[in-house]
């Protein structure tokens, strides 16, 4: 990495320090949970004002390319700016999958047209983006994806349905995968961007087990996209596609999340809701075995998150250890989710009504919806395939 | 499963064809949607009681047909095939056996053939808190008059908003946590300062926390004898546990044959994907774990049919590794049919659902390892 001086750093960091305090609007302390919650409402004045002062500052995303509106940084300095904000309660108000996953790809594969178009809206979180990529029959086996686009010369025709296009019924645009040559499977697919309100695109939300959900089925009919919407070479979005996933499984993962019920800890729970003994240990052995258990197996993750961060310093992205991550990550969130619903007893199952309260109703909730997350972004058998085949080098049956 | 005599065997199979033809889990799902107060469907209810089903374990002097416990959960595994929600282990097991064990000629006469009957669901009021404790009880009964006096609440009834009749574990010496000093008293469900609320479970079911405001009983209102009511409360417990996991079984044996047929059926990088080897272990898995409850669920209720001394280990054991066992294979559910199960359409999100809360209730695994353990005597 690039040699900066500590002095350097400290000074940016009082320059951070200086920044947040004259522009982050104080009546947002401590709402950044908030703003990860499925549920959208209307953001207040101040919201408003955060993302755009945020936005024009480049910091959401402090080490994108300054020439598209990021904010040029280092890591190091990203890390002063993450540390302030938390600091004083604040939060990064840029965020989604335009952030997480979307931007960082068309930054390595998009054309300058595409980056001067699509990066700066992102940096000024002005337009939410959707992933198009999984379809009914194309799951974990994505590349067997069906949705066609025709070449119509200047343009392309797209037909074909989409789901999972989670926050499509907010987003103004989509990234997506078609299929561009029928008569092969990998080699056959292309990466192409629309906006949501072109003719022919129709979104329906989809009710999952734990209610009311970002999740959406898209239909594609006669959608017309642009031939300068084209990520990557036609016929090879996969090889784009693939990068993208990376970097969605490395978001995915929850590195260092403590995971969102209210913020108490798993272990405070357990103390309230069971109780403990005369010598502070919880008074259901059993469940204590299993919290410790769990409290272990966090360390343990959160150290390996930043081992593989330590380590990868010197690389450009995120390596195949992100699939280790995923599986490692989700794995400790759901085993998490079932413990707190269990510690919790009668009071962890309820769905809605005043007898429970928010922390609890929420619980319930997190159980049901963090399920998913050993399904989407690459379930935890294609990690494991991944794992196997090009880590460990184990061959295909024959 | 077990060896059934010619009677048992005409249980089940009139089980399985009533639950196939009348109570799919398409019922459970309207009757969810529906947001129905009572937490079952009343008419499904009333075919089950027309059946003799609500009887199978009380005396038939009493209107019932005698059957057993392991007849009981022939019918109770069917149901809970289907996740058919109804009064039946509430009731026709748990309010029952509590009666058949400990009631006097009158207090059997008077509630069995009702219950038998289908006419009034009876219900246990036993737990005072989120986690099942049938010692910690604060409700009081205080002595008044010719009889008692009930003060305190009651959470989590299962069925508490249809009960007709509740089985009420009040405190008549001692303090909470002693099992000294408990006493079982008979409540009518319409008896003055009895008010229920209703509670909105994720497993959509019936249940309701209860408040007794004063409620004046008679002293023929006992159930059993003053002071030393709890080994009558465990004993009626054993048989509501035991029952809940034979439904419990019935749950996790559908979600895995629904889930094995998913594997037949799933078509991903050309082949279906129960050609995967890491998918038929896992499955294999399930199969063993399900051999292994099914046996430990039986042997319960062949002991209670048997009235042996190791009913409580048994009973333990089983709800010990049926919890277990439902646990993963509702959780495998939604896994291995991937997004399609964490839609709300599709079914495996009401197996999961179902096995949290038949996993809480009348103990969790980690309450009946323990228990079990503790009998053992380390």
């Amino acid at each position: 990495m690039a040699d900066f001086g500590g002095s350097d750093l400290d000074a940016f960091r009082t320059e951070a320090r200086d920044w947040i305090e004259a522009n982050f609007p104080k009546s947002l302390k401590g709402k950044g949970s908030m703003m990860m919650r499925e549920e959208r409402s209307e953001p207040t004045p101040d919201m408003d004002a955060w993302r755009k002062a945020m936005g024009e500052k480049g910091w959401g995303v402090p080490t994108w390319p300054a020439q598209y509106g990021g904010g040029g940084l280092t890591p190091a300095h990203g890390r002063i700016i993450q540390q302030e904000l938390g600091r004083v309660g604040a939060y990064n108000p840029i965020g989604g999958m335009g952030v997480m996953m979307f931007g960082p790809t068309l930054l390595e594969y998009g054309t300058e047209a595409q980056k001067q178009q699509h990066i700066p809206p992102i940096v000024k979180g002005e337009l939410q983006w959707c992933q198009g990529f999984s379809e009914p029959g194309a799951g974990s086996d994505l590349a067997s994806l069906q949705t066609r686009a025709e070449d119509k010369g200047d343009h392309y025709l797209v037909n074909g349905q989409k789901v999972w296009t989670s926050g499509a019924q907010w987003a103004q645009w989509c990234f997506c995968l078609v299929r561009t040559d029928t008569t092969k499977k990998h080699e056959g697919i292309s990466f192409v961007l629309f906006p949501m309100d072109t003719p022919g695109v129709e979104v329906r939300p989809i009710p999952l087990i734990a209610g009311n959900s970002p999740f959406c089925e898209t239909f594609l009919t006669d959608v017309r996209v642009e031939k300068d919407q084209v990520v990557g070479p036609v016929n090879g979005g996969w090889t784009v596609a693939k990068r993208l996933l990376q970097h969605e499984r490395s978001g995915l993962s929850g590195a260092g999340g403590g995971g969102g019920f209210g913020g108490r800890s798993l272990v405070k729970l357990a103390k309230d809701y069971v109780g403990t003994d005369e010598g502070g240990r919880l008074s259901d052995t059993d469940l204590r075995t299993r919290v410790i258990m769990n409290e272990i197996d966090g360390r343990a993750f959160q150290l390996t998150a930043m081992r593989a961060m330590a380590e990868s310093k010197s690389n450009s992205g995120p390596s195949a250890a992100t699939s280790i991550m995923k599986n490692a990550g989700t794995r400790w969130m759901q085993d998490r989710a079932e413990l707190t619903i269990e510690l919790m007893g009668h009071q962890g199952l309820g769905w809605e009504g005043d007898d429970f309260s928010a922390e609890e109703l929420g619980a319930v909730r997190s159980w049901l919806g963090g399920k998913a997350t050993t399904i989407y972004g690459g379930s935890q058998e294609v990690q494991n395939n991944i794992i196997s085949k090009r880590i460990l080098g184990l061959p295909d049956p024959k | 499963m077990a060896v059934l005599n010619e009677e048992q065997t005409m249980l089940r199979d009139a089980a399985k064809s009533w639950v196939q033809e009348k109570s799919p889990v398409t019922a459970f799902r309207k009757m969810r949607d529906s947001g129905v107060e009572l937490g079952y469907d009343a008419n499904a209810w009333n075919e089950m009681a027309e059946m003799g089903w609500a009887g199978v374990i009380i005396p038939e002097e009493y209107g019932g047909s005698d059957f057993g416990y392991l007849s009981m959960g022939l019918i109770l595994e069917e149901t809970g095939r289907t996740l058919t929600a109804s009064p039946l282990l509430a009731s026709g097991l748990a309010a029952a056996s509590a009666l058949v064990l400990g009631g006097s000629d009158a207090q059997k006469s008077e509630w069995l053939p009702k219950i038998a009957g289908g006419e009034v669901v009876g219900a246990l009021a036993i737990d005072e808190g989120a986690h099942h404790a049938p010692e910690k009880v604060a409700l009081k009964a205080e002595k008044s008059g010719s009889g008692y006096k009930l003060s305190g609440s009651k959470s989590f009834v299962l069925e508490g908003m249809a009960a007709g009749l509740l089985i009420v574990s009040a405190r008549t010496s001692g303090k909470p946590g002693d099992t000294d000093g408990i006493t079982l008293f008979l409540v009518a469900g319409d008896a003055k300062g009895v008010s229920r609320k209703r509670l909105h479970l994720a497993d959509s079911r019936g249940a309701a926390n209860i408040t007794f405001d004063g409620v004046e009983v008679g002293e023929d209102a006992v159930l059993g004898e003053v002071d030393k009511g709890y080994a009558l409360l465990e004993k009626t417990l054993d048989r509501a546990r035991a029952g809940l996991c034979a439904e419990m079984l019935g749950s996790a044996v559908q979600a895995f044959e629904v889930t094995l047929d998913y594997l037949k059926v799933r078509v991903q990088f050309g082949q279906v994907i129960g050609s995967f080897q890491a998918l038929q272990h896992r499955a294999a898995k399930m199969f063993t774990d399900l051999e292994l409850a099914r046996s430990a669920v039986e042997a319960a209720l062949q002991a209670i049919d048997a009235d042996t001394p190791d009913v409580p280990e048994l009973v333990s054991l089983a709800k010990a590794k049926m919890g277990d066992v439902f646990h993963l294979v509702s959780n495998e559910m939604v896994q291995m049919h991937g997004g399609i199960g964490m839609t709300d359409a599709h079914d495996a999100g009401f197996y999961m659902k179902r096995a949290r809360a038949a996993e809480a209730a009348f103990g969790n695994q980690a309450y009946h390892r323990d228990r079990y353990a503790r009998i053992q005597g380390y």
